[in-house]
Protein backbone atom coordinates (compact mmCIF):
# COMPACT_ATOMS: atom_id res chain seq x y z
CA UNK A 1 0.00 0.00 0.00
CA UNK A 2 1.70 3.17 -1.09
CA UNK A 3 1.22 6.51 0.56
CA UNK A 4 -0.92 7.76 -2.30
CA UNK A 5 -3.63 5.22 -1.51
CA UNK A 6 -3.13 5.58 2.22
CA UNK A 7 -3.66 9.30 2.17
CA UNK A 8 -6.43 9.31 -0.40
CA UNK A 9 -9.28 11.44 0.82
CA UNK A 10 -12.35 9.38 0.08
CA UNK A 11 -14.15 11.23 2.83
CA UNK A 12 -14.08 14.98 2.56
CA UNK A 13 -12.14 16.66 5.36
CA UNK A 14 -15.00 18.46 7.01
CA UNK A 15 -14.86 20.47 10.19
CA UNK A 16 -16.47 23.70 9.05
CA UNK A 17 -19.70 25.11 10.36
CA UNK A 18 -22.54 24.46 7.93
CA UNK A 19 -25.74 26.37 7.51
CA UNK A 20 -28.83 24.21 8.04
CA UNK A 21 -31.42 26.68 6.78
CA UNK A 22 -31.78 30.42 6.60
CA UNK A 23 -34.66 32.76 7.24
CA UNK A 24 -35.27 36.44 6.80
CA UNK A 25 -35.13 38.50 9.98
CA UNK A 26 -36.22 42.10 9.32
CA UNK A 27 -34.58 41.98 5.92
CA UNK A 28 -31.38 40.30 7.13
CA UNK A 29 -30.60 36.78 6.09
CA UNK A 30 -29.95 34.80 9.26
CA UNK A 31 -28.55 31.29 9.16
CA UNK A 32 -29.30 28.51 11.57
CA UNK A 33 -26.00 26.60 11.67
CA UNK A 34 -24.73 23.30 13.00
CA UNK A 35 -23.54 25.19 16.08
CA UNK A 36 -27.12 26.15 16.95
CA UNK A 37 -28.32 22.58 16.45
CA UNK A 38 -25.50 21.04 18.53
CA UNK A 39 -25.93 23.71 21.21
CA UNK A 40 -29.63 22.88 21.38
CA UNK A 41 -28.91 19.14 21.70
CA UNK A 42 -26.38 19.83 24.47
CA UNK A 43 -28.81 22.10 26.29
CA UNK A 44 -31.62 19.55 25.97
CA UNK A 45 -29.32 16.93 27.48
CA UNK A 46 -28.40 19.21 30.38
CA UNK A 47 -32.05 20.16 30.92
CA UNK A 48 -33.11 16.53 30.97
CA UNK A 49 -30.41 15.78 33.54
CA UNK A 50 -31.42 18.82 35.59
CA UNK A 51 -35.08 17.77 35.49
CA UNK A 52 -34.24 14.24 36.64
CA UNK A 53 -31.89 15.61 39.31
CA UNK A 54 -34.56 17.99 40.58
CA UNK A 55 -37.08 15.17 40.77
CA UNK A 56 -34.59 12.94 42.60
CA UNK A 57 -33.76 15.68 45.12
CA UNK A 58 -37.44 16.43 45.81
CA UNK A 59 -37.86 13.21 47.73
CA UNK A 60 -34.25 12.89 48.83
CA UNK A 61 -33.26 10.42 51.52
CA UNK A 62 -30.93 11.10 54.42
CA UNK A 63 -28.74 8.29 53.20
CA UNK A 64 -28.21 9.05 49.49
CA UNK A 65 -28.38 6.19 47.04
CA UNK A 66 -27.82 5.84 43.33
CA UNK A 67 -28.69 8.89 41.27
CA UNK A 68 -28.98 11.19 44.28
CA UNK A 69 -25.38 10.30 45.12
CA UNK A 70 -24.20 11.37 41.69
CA UNK A 71 -26.06 14.68 41.82
CA UNK A 72 -24.76 15.49 45.30
CA UNK A 73 -21.23 14.61 44.22
CA UNK A 74 -21.39 17.00 41.23
CA UNK A 75 -22.86 19.86 43.26
CA UNK A 76 -20.39 19.39 46.10
CA UNK A 77 -17.46 19.31 43.68
CA UNK A 78 -18.53 22.52 41.93
CA UNK A 79 -19.29 24.33 45.19
CA UNK A 80 -15.99 23.20 46.66
CA UNK A 81 -14.13 24.49 43.61
CA UNK A 82 -15.81 27.91 43.79
CA UNK A 83 -15.37 28.25 47.55
CA UNK A 84 -11.76 27.13 47.39
CA UNK A 85 -10.89 29.80 44.83
CA UNK A 86 -13.06 32.73 45.82
CA UNK A 87 -13.22 32.26 49.57
CA UNK A 88 -16.08 33.96 51.39
CA UNK A 89 -17.22 35.80 48.25
CA UNK A 90 -17.81 32.51 46.49
CA UNK A 91 -21.35 31.81 47.69
CA UNK A 92 -22.91 34.32 45.29
CA UNK A 93 -21.10 32.91 42.28
CA UNK A 94 -21.78 29.21 42.83
CA UNK A 95 -24.75 29.24 40.46
CA UNK A 96 -23.04 31.08 37.63
CA UNK A 97 -19.72 29.23 37.75
CA UNK A 98 -21.47 25.87 38.14
CA UNK A 99 -23.70 26.58 35.15
CA UNK A 100 -20.94 27.62 32.78
CA UNK A 101 -18.75 24.73 34.01
CA UNK A 102 -21.42 22.17 33.18
CA UNK A 103 -22.28 23.83 29.86
CA UNK A 104 -18.68 24.10 28.65
CA UNK A 105 -17.79 20.60 29.84
CA UNK A 106 -20.76 18.94 28.14
CA UNK A 107 -20.16 21.03 25.00
CA UNK A 108 -16.52 19.95 24.83
CA UNK A 109 -17.40 16.31 25.47
CA UNK A 110 -20.14 16.35 22.83
CA UNK A 111 -17.41 15.81 20.22
CA UNK A 112 -17.40 12.20 21.43
CA UNK A 113 -20.99 11.77 20.29
CA UNK A 114 -20.20 12.94 16.76
CA UNK A 115 -21.56 16.42 17.25
CA UNK A 116 -19.48 19.43 16.29
CA UNK A 117 -18.67 20.93 19.73
CA UNK A 118 -20.56 24.23 20.09
CA UNK A 119 -17.48 25.68 21.80
CA UNK A 120 -15.50 25.20 18.55
CA UNK A 121 -17.37 28.25 17.24
CA UNK A 122 -16.18 31.70 18.22
CA UNK A 123 -19.82 32.77 18.35
CA UNK A 124 -20.25 30.60 21.45
CA UNK A 125 -17.06 31.39 23.32
CA UNK A 126 -17.04 35.16 22.76
CA UNK A 127 -20.36 35.62 24.64
CA UNK A 128 -18.93 33.53 27.48
CA UNK A 129 -15.88 35.79 27.56
CA UNK A 130 -18.07 38.90 27.43
CA UNK A 131 -20.13 37.57 30.36
CA UNK A 132 -16.89 37.25 32.33
CA UNK A 133 -15.89 40.77 31.28
CA UNK A 134 -19.28 42.18 32.33
CA UNK A 135 -19.03 40.47 35.72
CA UNK A 136 -15.51 41.81 36.26
CA UNK A 137 -16.54 45.35 35.33
CA UNK A 138 -19.75 45.23 37.39
CA UNK A 139 -18.02 43.92 40.51
CA UNK A 140 -15.19 46.41 40.15
CA UNK A 141 -17.67 49.30 40.11
CA UNK A 142 -19.74 47.75 42.90
CA UNK A 143 -16.95 47.00 45.35
CA UNK A 144 -14.25 49.56 44.52
CA UNK A 145 -16.68 52.37 43.54
CA UNK A 146 -15.96 54.65 40.59
CA UNK A 147 -13.07 56.35 42.38
CA UNK A 148 -11.31 53.05 43.08
CA UNK A 149 -11.94 51.97 39.50
CA UNK A 150 -10.35 55.15 38.11
CA UNK A 151 -7.47 54.83 40.57
CA UNK A 152 -6.83 51.28 39.41
CA UNK A 153 -6.93 52.48 35.82
CA UNK A 154 -4.11 55.00 36.38
CA UNK A 155 -2.24 52.54 38.53
CA UNK A 156 1.44 53.44 38.49
CA UNK A 157 0.99 56.70 36.66
CA UNK A 158 -1.74 58.66 34.83
CA UNK A 159 -0.25 58.13 31.39
CA UNK A 160 -0.34 54.38 31.98
CA UNK A 161 -4.14 54.41 31.56
CA UNK A 162 -4.23 53.39 27.85
CA UNK A 163 -2.10 50.34 28.61
CA UNK A 164 -4.43 49.38 31.46
CA UNK A 165 -7.49 49.82 29.24
CA UNK A 166 -5.93 47.55 26.61
CA UNK A 167 -5.11 45.04 29.33
CA UNK A 168 -8.72 45.07 30.53
CA UNK A 169 -10.12 44.65 27.03
CA UNK A 170 -7.69 41.81 26.29
CA UNK A 171 -9.20 39.68 29.07
CA UNK A 172 -12.42 38.55 27.32
CA UNK A 173 -10.60 38.15 23.99
CA UNK A 174 -7.82 35.98 25.38
CA UNK A 175 -10.11 33.94 27.63
CA UNK A 176 -12.53 33.17 24.78
CA UNK A 177 -9.85 32.56 22.13
CA UNK A 178 -8.08 30.09 24.43
CA UNK A 179 -11.17 27.92 24.79
CA UNK A 180 -12.12 28.30 21.12
CA UNK A 181 -8.68 27.49 19.71
CA UNK A 182 -8.15 24.47 21.94
CA UNK A 183 -11.44 22.85 21.03
CA UNK A 184 -11.13 23.85 17.36
CA UNK A 185 -7.66 22.31 17.13
CA UNK A 186 -9.02 19.04 18.52
CA UNK A 187 -11.93 19.11 16.07
CA UNK A 188 -9.65 19.84 13.11
CA UNK A 189 -7.20 17.13 14.13
CA UNK A 190 -9.93 14.48 14.40
CA UNK A 191 -11.48 15.61 11.10
CA UNK A 192 -8.08 15.33 9.38
CA UNK A 193 -7.54 11.84 10.77
CA UNK A 194 -10.98 10.58 9.79
CA UNK A 195 -10.86 12.33 6.43
CA UNK A 196 -7.32 11.64 5.22
CA UNK A 197 -6.50 8.38 7.01
CA UNK A 198 -9.97 6.89 6.69
CA UNK A 199 -8.54 3.58 5.39
CA UNK A 200 -6.59 2.85 8.56
CA UNK A 201 -8.55 4.85 11.12
CA UNK A 202 -10.15 1.82 12.74
CA UNK A 203 -9.76 1.72 16.54
CA UNK A 204 -6.69 3.75 17.46
CA UNK A 205 -8.39 7.19 16.99
CA UNK A 206 -10.16 6.39 20.27
CA UNK A 207 -6.91 7.21 22.10
CA UNK A 208 -6.79 10.58 20.35
CA UNK A 209 -10.41 11.19 21.28
CA UNK A 210 -9.46 10.64 24.92
CA UNK A 211 -6.77 13.32 24.61
CA UNK A 212 -8.38 15.91 22.33
CA UNK A 213 -11.98 15.67 23.49
CA UNK A 214 -11.84 14.49 27.09
CA UNK A 215 -8.49 15.63 28.54
CA UNK A 216 -8.18 18.87 26.62
CA UNK A 217 -11.86 19.66 27.01
CA UNK A 218 -11.89 19.07 30.76
CA UNK A 219 -8.68 21.07 31.28
CA UNK A 220 -9.97 24.00 29.26
CA UNK A 221 -13.28 23.96 31.13
CA UNK A 222 -11.40 24.04 34.43
CA UNK A 223 -9.10 26.81 33.20
CA UNK A 224 -11.96 28.96 31.90
CA UNK A 225 -13.83 28.73 35.21
CA UNK A 226 -10.68 29.23 37.29
CA UNK A 227 -9.67 32.34 35.33
CA UNK A 228 -13.19 33.76 35.55
CA UNK A 229 -13.20 33.23 39.31
CA UNK A 230 -9.71 34.68 39.73
CA UNK A 231 -10.54 37.81 37.73
CA UNK A 232 -13.82 38.33 39.59
CA UNK A 233 -12.27 37.93 43.03
CA UNK A 234 -9.51 40.28 41.94
CA UNK A 235 -12.16 42.83 41.03
CA UNK A 236 -13.90 42.37 44.38
CA UNK A 237 -10.67 42.93 46.26
CA UNK A 238 -11.32 46.05 48.34
CA UNK A 239 -8.43 47.52 50.19
CA UNK B 1 -7.50 29.81 -11.07
CA UNK B 2 -4.89 32.05 -12.57
CA UNK B 3 -1.24 32.21 -11.63
CA UNK B 4 -1.67 35.03 -9.11
CA UNK B 5 -4.26 33.14 -7.07
CA UNK B 6 -2.15 30.02 -6.96
CA UNK B 7 0.91 32.06 -5.99
CA UNK B 8 -1.01 33.73 -3.16
CA UNK B 9 -2.33 30.36 -1.95
CA UNK B 10 1.18 28.90 -1.93
CA UNK B 11 2.56 31.85 -0.03
CA UNK B 12 -0.36 31.56 2.42
CA UNK B 13 0.62 27.95 3.08
CA UNK B 14 4.23 29.00 3.75
CA UNK B 15 2.97 31.73 6.04
CA UNK B 16 0.79 29.22 7.89
CA UNK B 17 3.82 27.00 8.38
CA UNK B 18 5.80 29.92 9.72
CA UNK B 19 2.94 30.93 12.03
CA UNK B 20 2.87 27.62 13.87
CA UNK B 21 6.54 28.09 14.82
CA UNK B 22 4.86 30.03 17.64
CA UNK B 23 4.37 26.60 19.21
CA UNK B 24 8.02 26.52 20.31
CA UNK B 25 7.49 29.13 23.04
CA UNK B 26 4.59 27.46 24.85
CA UNK B 27 6.39 24.12 24.57
CA UNK B 28 9.43 25.45 26.40
CA UNK B 29 7.26 27.34 28.88
CA UNK B 30 5.05 24.37 29.69
CA UNK B 31 8.11 22.18 30.10
CA UNK B 32 9.65 24.60 32.58
CA UNK B 33 6.36 24.80 34.50
CA UNK B 34 6.08 21.00 34.62
CA UNK B 35 9.70 20.70 35.73
CA UNK B 36 9.25 23.09 38.62
CA UNK B 37 5.99 21.38 39.55
CA UNK B 38 7.80 18.03 39.70
CA UNK B 39 10.45 19.71 41.84
CA UNK B 40 7.79 21.07 44.18
CA UNK B 41 6.05 17.70 44.51
CA UNK B 42 9.41 16.18 45.36
CA UNK B 43 9.87 18.68 48.18
CA UNK B 44 6.31 18.55 49.47
CA UNK B 45 4.39 15.46 48.32
CA UNK B 46 1.43 16.40 50.54
CA UNK B 47 0.57 19.43 48.38
CA UNK B 48 0.42 17.42 45.16
CA UNK B 49 -3.17 18.30 44.17
CA UNK B 50 -2.66 22.04 44.76
CA UNK B 51 0.56 22.00 42.78
CA UNK B 52 -1.05 20.12 39.90
CA UNK B 53 -3.94 22.59 39.72
CA UNK B 54 -1.64 25.60 39.74
CA UNK B 55 0.62 24.01 37.15
CA UNK B 56 -2.25 23.23 34.78
CA UNK B 57 -3.62 26.77 35.11
CA UNK B 58 -0.24 28.32 34.40
CA UNK B 59 0.39 25.99 31.48
CA UNK B 60 -2.98 26.77 29.95
CA UNK B 61 -2.26 30.50 30.17
CA UNK B 62 1.20 29.98 28.66
CA UNK B 63 -0.40 28.00 25.84
CA UNK B 64 -2.35 31.03 24.60
CA UNK B 65 0.40 32.52 22.43
CA UNK B 66 0.87 29.21 20.66
CA UNK B 67 -2.84 29.01 20.03
CA UNK B 68 -2.79 32.47 18.45
CA UNK B 69 -0.20 31.18 15.99
CA UNK B 70 -2.38 28.15 15.29
CA UNK B 71 -5.42 30.35 14.68
CA UNK B 72 -3.47 32.51 12.23
CA UNK B 73 -2.32 29.40 10.39
CA UNK B 74 -5.88 28.08 10.19
CA UNK B 75 -7.23 31.41 8.97
CA UNK B 76 -4.50 31.56 6.30
CA UNK B 77 -5.23 28.05 5.07
CA UNK B 78 -9.00 27.70 5.36
CA UNK B 79 -10.40 31.23 5.19
CA UNK B 80 -7.84 32.39 2.57
CA UNK B 81 -8.17 36.11 3.36
CA UNK B 82 -5.38 37.14 0.96
CA UNK B 83 -6.74 35.31 -2.08
CA UNK B 84 -10.03 37.19 -2.20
Amino acid sequence: MDMGILLSADNEVDFMIHGVFSYSFFGHQVWITTTHVCCLIVLLGIMLFAFLAGRAMKHADDVPTGFQNVVELIVEMLDGMVDGTMGKNGVKFRNYIGSIFIFILVSNLSGLLGLRPPTADYGTTLPLGLLTFTLIFFNKIKYQKVSGFLKGLCDPWVFWAPINVIGDIAVPISISLRLFANILSGTVMMALIYGLLSKIAIIWPAALHVYFDMFSGAIQTYVFCMLTMTYISDAMNTE
Amino acid sequence: MDFNTNFILGCSAIGAGLAVIAGIGPGVGQGIAAGYAANAVGRNPGAKSDITGTMLLGQAVAETTGLYGLLIAMILIFVKPLAK
